[in-house]
């Protein structure tokens, strides 16, 4: 049971202490599930390889989505590959993000017009968090993504949010 | 090493004038135009005849001639040992697409006429296992087909753009 | 002051100590939402079909059972390497007769063909004029073989 889990009403001074703890610990080591589908790959497989490394910022891949914080989709999703991925999703534990990686997995890409079978953009099916365009984005790209969610991460609170 | 024509006169010679047409007035080499209820036959008789000796079946793909409303199959074989050539097609009305299988004489056409199929809708009599191959099995219409209008939704998700 | 069994129980203590440390307050910790679709079964995202747990080959088991044997064997071996020097041909004729008698339990399995490592035969389909590619149905001891 998650005892400091969205329970305190307010933030104070111990609270966000331990958010800044909690948020540097989850962004220092984002293990992401890697979901190579077409191009993005490898471009992804660049990133992770020794010339822009992964390991430098705790990035390393896992195979199943029971270990991954994060989940990379990297290429044109397919519409018979949609719920596949929307079930992987759910089975990731919490907290997960999710990088739309490339044109494709943002918005259908280059087969937005005639695809008949593409999915225009993953985030028909599941949450996205940030979006990297290009096709493919460089490895560098990838990076200010990862970095982009780092400062997503660094702005969550164990404090619930108030609702107007 | 054989040319088209010869194979021709060969075919015309053996299953006669209205199974076998040649078609000339294309841009690369002659093909061959065969009736869709003999294609069996034919295919088998190229396969196994000694001059012919075409053992391998390259490609299989299905069109849609919006013009004439009749949708036609591909065939391109080759033979690796006498190493010739040769186009085959079946055209068959939009109406009534029923195509001879040959995939007891080729075994690559198992998958190439289940993309047929799944493309353009053509059904192959006499296809062991004729399901959709690369769409998924619910899939409404045949995409590949000049007049196709892509589905709005499928399964929750929104299919356009 | 302790005992040098106390020292390893003082440190297997430690070692079960902080490790429970450790996983009790990752579970203080961690946000828990199950849910169902996040308790199901893992199949690369497909529906999860038939049984997790599945039959395995019987010639695991019989390796396995023969590597037994001879660990035991070797662990008997490890006090009697360091001293047999000081008994002399004693201790080495002991010995003797101890591995000769596990030896002829092992050339026995050996000549009975119990570690038969029975590997899956290829079956090449022959092609054949005039019928086509023929591919010879399969067995049923062999069958049984692929599957387990």
């Amino acid at each position: 049971m998650g005892l400091l889990d969205k329970q305190f009403e307010n933030s104070n001074i111990i609270i966000t202490s331990i958010d800044n703890l909690f948020n540097w610990a989850r962004l220092s080591s984002l293990w992401y599930m890697q979901f190579g589908l077409a191009c993005c790959a490898i471009e992804m497989m660049a990133a992770a390889a020794s010339h822009y490394d992964f390991d430098r910022f705790g990035i390393i891949p896992r195979a199943s989505p029971r270990q991954a914080d994060v989940m990379i989709v990297a290429g044109t999703v397919t519409i018979k590959m949609g719920p596949r991925i929307k079930r992987l999703y759910e089975q990731m534990a919490e907290p997960r993000y999710v990088l739309s990686m490339g044109s494709c997995a943002t918005c259908g890409g280059p087969y937005w017009e005639h695809g008949y079978h593409v999915l225009k953009g993953v985030d028909r099916v599941i949450p996205v968090d940030v979006y990297i365009p290009g096709c493919p984005p460089r490895p560098e790209a990838l990076f200010e993504g990862f970095l982009k969610l780092h400062e997503k991460i660094r702005s969550e609170s164990l404090a619930k949010k108030k609702t107007a | 090493m054989k040319k088209p024509e010869d194979i021709y006169a060969i075919l015309k010679e053996r299953f006669g004038e209205e199974k076998v047409a040649l078609k000339e007035d294309v841009k690369v080499v002659p093909l061959i135009v065969v009736a869709p209820d003999a294609i069996k036959e034919v295919a088998k008789f190229l396969r196994d005849d000694d001059d012919l000796d075409f053992d391998y079946l390259m490609c299989l793909s299905g069109v849609h001639y919006q013009k004439d409303n009749t949708l036609g199959v591909t065939y391109h074989i080759n033979s690796t040992r006498k190493k010739h050539s040769l186009t085959l097609k079946c055209i068959v009305p939009e109406e009534n697409p029923h195509v001879q299988s040959i995939e007891s004489v080729w075994k690559t056409a198992n998958w190439h006429e289940r993309e047929a199929y799944d493309m353009t809708g053509i059904i192959f009599d006499g296809h062991p296992d004729l399901r959709r191959i690369l769409c998924p099995d619910d899939w409404d219409g045949f995409p590949l087909r000049k007049d196709y209008k892509v589905q709005e939704y499928y399964q929750g998700m929104k299919v356009p753009y | 002051m302790l005992t040098e069994f106390g020292k390893v129980f003082l440190f297997m203590l430690l070692g079960i100590l902080v490790v429970a440390a450790s996983m009790i307050a990752a579970w203080l910790l961690r946000p828990n939402r199950p849910s169902h679709e996040k308790l199901s079964t893992y199949e690369c995202g497909e529906d999860p079909v038939g049984e997790s747990w599945i039959r395995f080959n019987i010639r695991f088991y019989v390796v396995a059972l023969m590597f037994l044997i001879f660990d035991v064997e070797v662990v008997l071996l490890f006090p009697w390497a360091v001293v047999y020097k000081d008994f002399g041909w004693y201790a080495f004729g002991a010995m003797a007769v101890f591995v000769s008698l596990i030896f002829v339990g092992f050339a026995y399995e050996l000549g009975k063909g119990d570690l038969r490592w029975d590997k899956p035969v290829p079956r090449i389909p022959r092609y054949e004029k005039g019928v086509g590619v023929i591919e010879e149905p399969v067995r049923r001891e062999e069958r049984e073989e692929v599957l387990t």
